[in-house]
This record gives structure tokens, sequence and C-alpha cells, in this order.
């Protein structure tokens, strides 16, 4: 019967048939659907990236250059033994917590004040506020650091009016610092702030009917309900500074984990131990997230 | 209630971040008209003049033209897939669905440079010469999942019982898609779009690992930057770079604002 009533209409005949059979087989669809997606996530990305931590455990052959594929945790020693790839990794580590940390202290007050204080049109034109810079080209913006920081820039123009003297950090890791904290205070800001802006008002007014003075309310109320917040902000901001290279090598003077990497990569041509380098922020960031989950930041992303 | 104190100490803090988030970007935009080749601040004079030489640099227009191709490409393959996925998971429930947008959010949440160097390594071994097609493919898998989490929050705020409705209406699979499901969709895809050229456009740190000797306009400025010779040009390049990644996400804004894309949080990534 249905065949009847089948003629193939003039426009759209072929997109109608075909349309028809996927409906008919669900799963026909599901195939059709996934497998470009699928293909090229296992066969571009997850197969490169298994790749990669399979060639930590390779080496290089010093003489000819090219890769031997024999097993062994030869790179993971030599990364342990050699003084300099520990000092790289502590200071990269150190900056890291550093950003974290004035991240937080930055954001948390505009955080606060779009949550709690600002109208509904100055809060959305905050967080707009906020948002634009990360879309400003991220190469962009560590270049503006790098003019600021110039000897007779911006920074030193600053510092110089106000009569204190002069402020010498152009290729410094105060410099990487203070372009990091730029970098990804946008990433902080906007976890702190949905965490503060879930607190119900009630919870403030309960807090100061039973005496809490401001400042009581803040440390017992507000802060432990922020915390989340804070933290799942602070894994952008940590974990972004452990895998960057282009900051340190614009406005630095010192290596961090990154440049090592890049460099193993192009110029010393040790994809090997690169790799096995890269297992220090992996490790790294996995700790910190560990922690971070257990604090409830997960569910303040 | 905040004692007034507290108030107005949290208001200059705001205003004080406020400024550390501009002052950079009004900075950038001033020194493409500094007249002098040195750097120092305040400026000694204003010229337009770096524009002209910027546009007759060959190497830079090269860049420029290859920059906007691997972005356009790049959001073609990340429409056709992001879209494909989200289709998939959004109408689907299969083994694996997790692991789908798991694997499609991977690429943005490691460091970058770990894609980079994974898909560098791979390319070696595959034996394809790096080249514009190389970055495409390397910007096209991080710019999947911007399409996909906006096509897929689309969908899941879109009634189902709108496609219900066009098949006992009598339309077939078809008919439905064309009349019912892409029209719902049309500024998610359009904002999806604008977003992953935008993230293409100024990608710099995986650009390093997939391009080889081709250029792209960041890798230019990469490249340049330690040149005093090049740098009133770089000052111009930068501007371009960061108004032509502004533009788009101003259009996404502006183009589906009211409907909730996601221009901010993790759907971005710098890094």
């Amino acid at each position: 019967m249905a065949t009847a009533t089948e003629s193939p209409s003039a426009h759209g005949g072929v997109f109608r048939r075909l349309s028809r059979t996927l409906f008919r087989h669900p799963l026909l669809k599901l195939a059709t659907l996934l497998a470009a997606p699928i293909t090229w996530m296992v066969v571009v990305y997850l197969g490169a990236l298994a790749f990669l931590l399979v060639t930590a455990f390779w080496s290089v052959d010093s003489f000819t250059g090219s890769i031997v594929r024999s097993w062994g945790f030869q790179n993971f020693q030599e990364l342990w033994s050699v003084q300099v790839y520990r000092t790289i990794a502590l200071r990269t580590l150190g900056i890291a917590i550093g950003v974290a940390v004035a991240d937080i202290m930055l954001a948390f007050p505009l955080a606060y004040y779009a949550a709690r204080i600002a109208t509904p049109r100055v809060r959305n034109a905050l967080l707009l506020a906020v948002v634009v810079p990360l879309w400003a080209s991220y190469l962009v913006r560590v270049f503006a650091w790098k003019l600021i920081l110039t000897p007779n820039g911006f920074l030193n123009w600053l510092v110089e009016l106000t009569g204190v003297g002069s402020l010498q950090i152009g290729a410094s890791n105060w410099a990487v610092w203070i372009t990091f904290v730029y970098l990804w205070l946008p990433f902080t800001l906007l976890p702190i702030y949905s965490s503060l802006e879930r607190i119900p008002p009630s919870f403030l007014e309960a807090s100061s009917d039973l005496g809490g003075k401001s400042w009581v309310t803040f440390r017992r109320v507000v802060w432990p309900l922020a915390l989340p917040g804070v933290v799942a902000g602070s894994i952008f901001a940590f974990s972004l500074t452990l895998g960057d290279y282009i900051t340190p090598t614009l406005v630095g003077n010192t290596q961090f984990i990154g440049n090592v990497i890049y460099n193993n990569v192009g110029i010393a041509n040790n994809l090997p131990l690169a790799a096995a380098y890269a297992f220090v922020p992996i490790v790294i960031i996995s700790v910190y997230l560990i922690i971070a989950r257990a604090l409830g930041a997960f569910e303040a992303l | 209630m905040e004692p007034r104190g507290a108030r107005i100490a949290v208001r200059v803090m705001t205003w004080i971040t406020l400024l550390f988030l501009y002052i950079p970007l009004v900075i950038i935009i001033v020194y493409a008209f500094n007249d002098s080749i040195g750097q120092k601040w305040p400026l000694e004079g204003v010229t337009t003049r770096w524009f002209g030489v910027a546009w007759s640099n060959g190497e830079v227009r090269q860049s420029l033209v290859n920059s906007l191709v691997v972005a356009a490409i790049a959001t073609v393959l990340a429409l056709l897939l992001g879209t494909a996925a989200s289709f998939a998971v959004h109408r689907f429930r299969f083994f694996g669905r997790e692991a789908v947008s798991f694997a499609l959010v991977l690429p943005i949440a490691l460091p970058g440079i770990l894609t980079g160097i994974a898909l560098n390594s791979a390319i070696n071994v595959s034996g394809v010469p790096f080249s514009l097609l190389t970055i495409m493919v390397g910007h096209a898998t991080f710019c999947v999942v911007v399409v996909y989490n906006n096509v897929l929050a689309r969908l899941r705020r879109t009634p189902t019982s709108l496609v219900e409705a066009s098949m006992d209406l009598g339309a077939d699979g078809w008919q439905t898609f064309r009349y019912v499901t892409f029209p719902a969709l049309r500024t998610a895809l359009v904002a999806g779009a604008l977003l992953a050229f935008a993230l293409s456009f100024d990608e710099i740190i995986v650009t390093n690992f997939v391009s080889g000797v081709e250029l792209t306009l960041p890798k230019w400025i990469f490249n340049n930057l330690r040149q005093p010779r090049n740098r009133p040009v770089v000052n111009v390049v930068a501007v371009v770079v960061m108004l032509l990644s502004l533009i788009p996400v101003y259009l996404a804004q502006r183009l589906a604002g009211r409907e909730g894309v996601g221009v901010g949080g993790s759907g971005t990534r710098s890094a």
C-alpha cells in the first residue's frame, strides 16, 4: 500500500529517500552523524596524544638525531637527575601559584561588586567588560605588556610620575608574573562571580540577625560558600601558566617548562625528552584537579 | 548589608581591576600610531603612515591571506564536525556518549602546548608535509568544540515537540530539518562559526607546532617582535589581529547574545 503512494517528487527526491531511510534505521543515522567527528578526534587528536605519551619512553640517537624505539625510563631519569630541569619545574610551579593567588585577589572584589552590589544593568556591563579582553588575541595581549614594561615605557612613566624613582622589570620573572596575571584574570573571575551570585541573600540576613558583624558574615558565610568558585577559578590561572611558552619567551629572561618543551621539539630536536617533560605539568595539574574536586570546585564551574 | 567603608573599597578595587584589564588594549591601539621607531611612552609623534608600510609589506599581506584562508576552512570543518556531533549527542543515547563530549573538549582543556607537540609529532610520523593544510587540521581540532557547545545548547532549548508536530503534519525527515530544525539552529550556527573563526585567526601556541615554514599573522608577529626595524609594522599588525578577532565575537554576541550564546566561560581558550 505504501508503494502505491510512493512517487518521488520533482525536487528533493534524493534527500527525501535518504531521510526516509535514515528515519527507518536510527542506528544508521547515528553512525552517519558520528562517523566524521569520531574519526577526526580519534585519528587526528587522540592518536597523536597517545603517540606523544608513548614517545616519552623512547630515546633519540645522539648521532643521527632520529628516534630510537627502545623502551625505557631514560628520559625521566635525565629530567630527574639534571639540576636545571628541576629548577625550571619549581620556578614554573612557583610562578603558577603566584599567578593564581594574585588573580583571586584582583578578581574577588570585582566579582563581589558585580554579584552583590551592582544593579542588573551595571552587572551585565561588568561581565561583558571582563569577557571582551579574552577575545582580544592572546599574543597581542602579551605584546601589550612587552610595550608597557620596556625601560622607557608606560609603566616607568607612571612610576616616575609618582616620584619614587624608576622600576626596571622589563625582562624578568616579575614581568612574566604580571603578564600571566593579566592573561588569566577573566578565567578566574567568572567562576568566582557565579559562586557569589548563587548565595541566597537570606543567608546574609540570617547572619546579621544573629548578631554577626559584616566581617564575621564575610568570613563565616560568604567566603566558605564562595570557596568552590575561587578554587575553580584558580584552576585556569594555575594550569594555563604551567604549559605556556609564549609569555616567558616574549617578556621573560628565564626558562619555564613550556620553553624547554618548545625548544626540544624545535631546535634541540629531542621529541622524547620534550614528551617526558610534558608529563610534569600533566601530573601537577592532575594532583591539583583532585584537590580542587575535593573542595567542591567542579560544581562551581 | 556591607558597611559603607567596605562598599567603597570594593568599588575602588573594581575600578582598579577594570583599568588593569583595559589599559593594555588601549596601549596597543595607541602604539599603532607611533611615529618613532622606538617604544618610548608618551609617544613623541603621531602618524598613520605605518599602516601603509604594513600593507605594502608582501610578507605581511601573505600572512593575512593565509590567516583568513586557514580560519575560513577550519571554521567550515568545525561546523560540519561540531554540528554532526551535537546532533548525535542530543538525539541519541548510546554507549560512549559522555566520551564524545570529553574528547571534543580535551583540545581546549589541555594546555595548548600538549596539543601542539602531539600534532607536531603525529604530522612528522605520518609524512604529510607541514603546510597550510596541517594548520587547518590543527585549528579545526580545537574549533569543533565551540560549534558543538553552541549548537548543543540550542538543540537542548528547542522543544522536541516542534519536530514531532512537523512529522505529525506529514513532513518527512528532510522537510522537518529544512523548515523546523535548521531555522531554529541558524543563529547558533552563525555564532559558533564566528567564534571558531576568531579562535583560529589569532591562534599562535598550536600554530607554531603545525605550520612548518608557513606564516600566519600571529606567527609573523611572533617572529618579528625582536627585530627593531620591524617594530612599527608589528604594532600595526597587532591592532589588526586584535580587531579582526574581536569583531567576529562582537557580531556573535549581537546576533545571538539574547539567546545565550557561550561567548565566555570554558568555551573560550587562549592557551
